[in-house]
C-alpha cells in the first residue's frame, strides 16, 4: 500500500510542479534557517567540559567597602590577590587552583624567528588536574613547585609545533619575558570553549599557549591581562604593576566531589567573610556565591544575544513557512476532492485515504529536510567564514544531524495533519454526481 | 461591487483564508521588528564618535625587556623610548601629528571611573561615569576634536606617570555632554574629582563631542562622557594615533613599522599593530552589520514565502472557480469587474492579516522589549509595514487576479 501511496504523491507532484516546489523550497528554507541558527546557539551554549563542569565551582566573596564604585547586589566576579591565596592555602576543597591571565614575550633561541607574544595563563597547580587539561609529553608542576616559585612551564601544542616543531621539547629551556623557564610538560590540543574559567579575556576561541606557576610570574612581574575592577583608594599601588589590594582580578575555581561537599564549602565561605570582616578587612555583612561552571557561564549571559535573536528570528521564519505549507497543502488536497471520492466509493477507508495525503506530505517534508539540511550546512559555512570568534565552532553535529530530520519531518507531517484531515472528509459520491 | 457575495464565497474557503491571514500576520510582525532592529543597528554604526575619522590611524606595540615600572626611574626609561618614539614618528614625511593615547573610540579597551563634584565621593548623587583619555599636547589635533570652550593642552600641562600609579591630573578637558551633566552653567574653570579622590582636578577646556572606546550595551549610560588628561602613560607597551597628510594613510601605515624598529628593534608590532580607523570601526561594528545584513536577507526571503503563498493559493481559488467566473462573465461582468473582484478579495484578506499582525507586532516588540534591551516599536514603522502587506497582496494577486479575467464567457456552457 505504502509503494502505491508513494505513486501517488509523486504523480500529484507532476501535476503540479510549480507548486510542488514551492513547498519543498519554503519548507527547505525553514529549516535551513532554523537549523543554522540552532546549531550555532547548540554550540555557544554548549558544556566547556563534560562530564566535569558540575563539579567545578567558582568562589564569589565580597570584599568591597561601601563607597560604592561598583553598585549592584552581587559579588565581584574575581577575586583579590589576598582572598584568592587565603582560600587556595585554606585547601577545603578537593581541587582549588587560582589564576589570573596575560599575555607573554617569547624570545627564541633560533635568531631566526622574532620575538613574539602568546597568551598565558598563571596558574597553581590543580589547574591541570582539576580541567583534565590532556598532556601530550611531560606533565603540570606540582604544589612544591607553586610555593617554590620554580621556572616551569607546561605549553601548548600550537607553540610547540611552532617552536620545536611539534617534537617533544619536555626539559627543554625557553625564554619567557626575560627569565630562563624549563618545559615540563607540553598539552594536547585543548581550548575549552566557552573560555568558562576567565571570561574577561574572551568567551570564544580562544587558547593560551603558556602556563606558568602563579607566583612564579607575580615574582617576575610578568604583565597581566584581563579585567580589574576597583573600589576605594584607586586602581594600584605607586610603582606596581599589579592592581592594588582593592582591586579584584584573580580567578578561583575549586573542584567540590558531591553536593554535601558544595554546601560545606559555601558555608566556608561565608565564616571566612564573617572572619575577615572581624579582622575589618571586609565591610559588608557575608555575601557569596557558588556556582557551578553552567551555573557560572548562564550568569555571565556568555551566549551573545544576538545570537538568541537570530534563533529566534529564523523559528518565526519557519513558522511562517509551515503556514505557507499548510495552506498550499489544503489548497491542493481539496482541489482533488474529486478523485478522493471516486476512492471513497470504491470502497477506500477514510483512514486509507488519511494515510495517502500524508504520506504525500511526510515526502514533501522529507525532501524539504534534505534541501534544509543542504542549506543549514551552507549557512554554516557562511557562519564559519564570519570574522568573530565564535565563527570557527559552527559545525553541524550528529546530534544536531537528527534533530534536523526530525523536525523536517515533524513539521511537515503537521504541515500535511489538517489539509489531509479536511480533505477526508469528503462525502464518497457526492463529488461524482455534481461533474 | 458590495462586500456580501465575496464573504459569503470566502467562508467555504475558511481555512485557506484562516492560513492566509495567519502568514500575513506572522510575516508583518517578524518584518516590522525585524526592519527595526535593522534600523536601530544601522543608526547605532552611523554615529559619529567625534573624530575625525580620515587620516587617522592606530599603532600598538609591546617592548620586550622594557624597564617593569616597579623599580625608581622605570618610569623615566619607559618615557624616555616613549619620547624617542614619538619624535621617529613626527619626523615622518607624511606625518600630520601624533599622539602618545591609551585608547581610541570603537577599540573596546577603556579606563572608566567617575567624575564628582566632592571630594571622595564616587557614583553617587549628581555624579558621571567618565571615560579617560591620556595624551599630551597635540591629542586635539591628532584626534581632530573641536574645542567648543576653553582652551587645549600645552607641552607645559602634560605629565608623565607609570601605567598603574595613583594621583589624578590637576587640569582637564572634558566632552560637552560630561560638562552638561555637571555644570550646566559651563563648566570651564570649575573644579571636579575623578574617581573618588579628594584631589580637585580643573576643566580647562570642553570639546564638543567623543564617544568611549567601549561598544557594548553597559557604556549606554556614558556614551558621551570622556574626559581628556594631559599625562603620558608608561607602561611596557604603548599606543599612538597618527594623523596622515590626506590621502597618504596608506603609505604612513607600510612606513611606519620599519621606523618604529629603527628606534628600538627590541618590540613586537605584529599584524593586528598598524590600524587605521576605519579598520577600528569595521572591527568594532561587525557584529552589529553582520546582525543587520541577515535580518534583511531573512526578511526579504519571508516577503518572497508570503508572495509566492498568495500567488499559489490565489490560482487554487482562481482555477477552481474557473465555472463561476465564466458564468458571472456570460451574465455581463466585464473583464476589469473580475480583475477587481480578487483585488477586493485579497485586500480583505490582507486586511484581516494586517489587523492580526499589528497586534502581533507590538506584541512581539514588547517581549523584545522585556528580554533584550529593545526599544519601543515606532508607529511609524506598524504603519509602513501594515501599507507593505497591503501592497505585497496586491501585487502577489495580480498575475492570478489577470488569468482569472481572461476567463472566456463560454466556459459557462462547458460541463467540465
Amino acid at each position: 500500500m505504502f509503494g502505491y501511496y508513494l505513486d501517488l504523491a509523486v504523480r500529484s507532484f507532476r501535476r503540479n510542479k510549480a507548486l510542488t516546489v514551492l513547498m519543498v523550497v519554503a519548507i527547505a528554507l525553514g529549516i535551513g534557517a532554523s537549523m543554522t541558527t540552532l546549531t550555532v546557539l547548540h554550540v555557544l551554549s554548549g558544556d566547556p567540559l563534560p562530564g566535569r563542569s558540575g563539579t567545578l565551582y567558582y568562589p564569589q566573596v565580597d570584599p568591597r567597602d561601601n563607597s560604592g564604585l561598583m553598585p549592584g547586589k552581587e559579588p565581584p566576579m574575581q577575586l583579590t590577590e589576598i582572598d584568592g591565596f587565603n582560600l587556595l592555602r585554606a585547601k577545603k576543597a578537593d581541587r582549588q587552583a587560582l589564576m589570573t591571565g596575560g599575555s607573554v614575550p617569547i624570545q627564541p633561541d633560533s635568531a631566526a624567528i622574532d620575538p613574539f607574544y602568546v597568551e598565558a595563563r598563571y596558574t597553581t597547580a590543580d589547574f591541570f588536574a582539576m580541567f583534565g587539561a590532556p598532556f601530550r609529553y611531560g606533565r603540570g608542576w606540582d604544589a612544591a613547585d607553586d610555593e617554590a616559585k620554580a621556572r616551569t612551564v607546561v605549553i601548548g601544542s600550537e607553540l610547540n609545533e611552532r617552536l620545536f616543531g611539534g617534537a617533544n621539547s619536555v626539559g627543554r629551556t625557553l625564554r619567557i619575558a626575560g627569565g630562563l623557564f624549563r618545559i615540563m610538560g607540553v598539552l594536547g590540543d585543548w581550548a575549552p570553549s566557552p573560555h568558562f574559567y576567565d571570561l574577561n579575556t574572551g568567551s570564544y576561541g580562544y587558547a593560551e599557549q603558556v602556563f606558568i606557576p602563579l607566583q612564579t610570574a607575580l615574582d617576575l612581574h610578568v604583565a597581566h591581562n584581563g579585567s580589574s575592577d576597583c573600589w576605594g583608594n584607586g586602581t594600584g599601588g605607586v610603582g606596581s604593576i599589579y592592581p592594588s589590594a582593592t582591586c579584584v582580578w584573580m580567578q578561583f575555581w575549586v573542584q567540590l566531589d558531591t553536593p554535601a561537599k558544595a554546601a560545606d564549602y559555601k558555608q566556608f565561605l561565608i565564616q571566612y567573610s564573617e572572619q575577615q570582616k572581624a579582622l575589618g578587612r571586609f565591610m559588608k555583612a557575608p555575601n557569596v556565591r557558588l556556582r557551578n561552571v553552567m551555573q557560572w557561564l548562564a550568569y555571565w549571559q556568555v551566549v551573545p544575544d544576538d545570537v538568541r535573536l537570530q534563533a529566534g528570528l529564523a523559528f518565526g521564519f519557519l513558522l511562517v513557512c509551515l503556514v505557507n505549507t499548510v495552506g498550499l497543502m489544503l489548497a491542493k488536497f481539496l482541489r482533488r476532492a474529486g478523485e478522493l471520492s471516486v476512492r471513497r466509493a470504491l470502497g477506500a477507508s477514510r483512514r486509507a485515504l488519511f494515510a495517502q495525503l500524508l504520506i504525500e506530505s511526510g515526502v514533501v517534508g522529507l525532501v524539504g529536510g534534505v534541501g534544509g539540511l543542504l542549506l543549514a550546512m551552507f549557512g554554516l559555512w557562511v557562519v564559519r567564514h564570519q570574522p568573530s570568534d565564535h565563527a570557527p565552532l559552527a559545525h553541524l553535529d550528529p546530534a544536531m544531524l537528527l534533530t534536523t530530520f526530525l523536525l523536517a519531518l515533524v513539521a511537515s507531517l503537521l504541515a500535511g495533519m489538517l489539509p489531509a484531515w479536511r480533505a477526508c472528509q469528503v462525502a464518497p459520491a457526492l463529488q461524482l454526481k455534481s461533474n | 461591487m458590495t462586500l456580501h457575495p465575496m464573504i459569503a464565497a470566502l467562508r467555504k474557503h475558511k481555512a485557506g483564508v484562516v492560513l492566509i491571514s495567519l502568514q500575513i500576520a506572522l510575516t508583518l510582525a517578524i518584518v516590522c521588528n525585524a526592519i527595526f532592529i535593522i534600523g536601530q543597528r544601522v543608526q547605532r554604526v552611523n554615529r559619529p564618535t567625534g573624530l575625525q575619522e580620515a587620516n587617522l590611524m592606530l599603532v600598538t606595540q609591546q617592548w620586550v625587556g622594557a624597564p617593569g615600572g616597579d623599580q625608581p626611574g622605570d618610569n623615566d626609561k619607559l618615557d624616555s623610548m616613549l619620547q624617542a618614539d614619538l619624535a621617529a614618528l613626527r619626523a615622518m614625511p607624511d606625518v600630520v601629528s601624533v599622539t602618545p593615547i591609551n585608547s581610541l573610540p570603537l577599540l573596546n579597551s577603556s579606563w572608566n571611573g567617575s567624575a564628582a563634584l566632592k571630594p571622595g565621593t564616587d557614583l553617587r548623587g549628581g555624579n558621571a561615569r567618565s571615560t579617560y583619555y591620556t595624551g599630551d599636547e597635540s591629542m586635539l589635533g591628532t584626534l581632530g576634536l573641536k574645542l567648543v570652550a576653553g582652551r587645549a593642552f600645552t607641552a607645559a600641562d602634560v605629565q608623565h606617570r607609570g601605567f598603574r600609579d595613583q594621583g589624578e591630573p590637576p587640569m582637564v578637558i572634558v566632552t560637552k555632554a560630561l560638562a552638561e551633566k555637571l555644570f550646566p552653567q559651563g563648566a570651564v574653570g570649575k573644579v571636579m574629582y575623578l574617581d573618588g579622590s579628594s584631589t580637585p582636578t580643573t576643566i580647562i577646556g570642553v570639546v564638543e563631542r567623543l564617544q568611549v572606546p567601549g561598544t557594548g550595551s553597559w557604556t549606554n549610560g556614558f556614551v558621551w562622557n570622556s574626559t581628556l588628561e594631559p599625562i603620558r602613560l608608561n607602561a611596557n607597551f604603548s599606543r599612538y594615533a597618527i594623523r596622515t597628510k590626506p590621502g597618504r594613510l596608506q603609505a604612513v601605515m607600510k612606513a611606519v613599522t620599519p621606523v618604529l624598529y629603527g628606534v628600538n628593534p627590541l618590540r613586537v608590532l605584529d599584524d593586528d599593530s598598524v590600524k587605521s580607523f576605519a579598520d577600528i570601526r569595521a572591527e568594532a561594528y561587525r557584529a552589529d552589520v553582520g546582525m543587520a545584513v541577515l535580518m534583511g536577507v531573512v526578511c526579504l526571503i519571508l516577503i518572497g514565502v508570503t508572495a509566492a503563498g498568495i500567488v499559489g493559493l490565489t490560482s487554487f481559488w482562481v482555477g477552481q472557480r474557473h465555472r463561476q467566473i465564466g458564468v458571472r462573465r456570460a451574465l455581463g461582468a466585464r473583464k476589469v469587474d473580475i480583475l477587481h473582484y480578487f483585488q477586493a478579495e485579497n485586500l480583505l484578506i490582507a486586511g484581516i492579516g494586517a489587523v492580526i499582525g499589528v497586534l502581533l507586532a507590538v506584541g512581539l516588540n514588547l517581549w523584545l522589549m522585556h528580554r533584550y534591551e529593545m526599544d519601543r516599536l515606532p508607529v511609524l514603522y506598524v504603519i509602513a509595514g501594515v501599507a507593505a502587506v497591503l501592497l505585497l497582496g496586491q501585487a502577489a494577486v495580480f498575475a492570478p487576479a489577470r488569468r482569472a479575467s481572461n476567463v472566456p464567457p463560454v466556459v459557462a456552457t462547458r460541463s467540465v
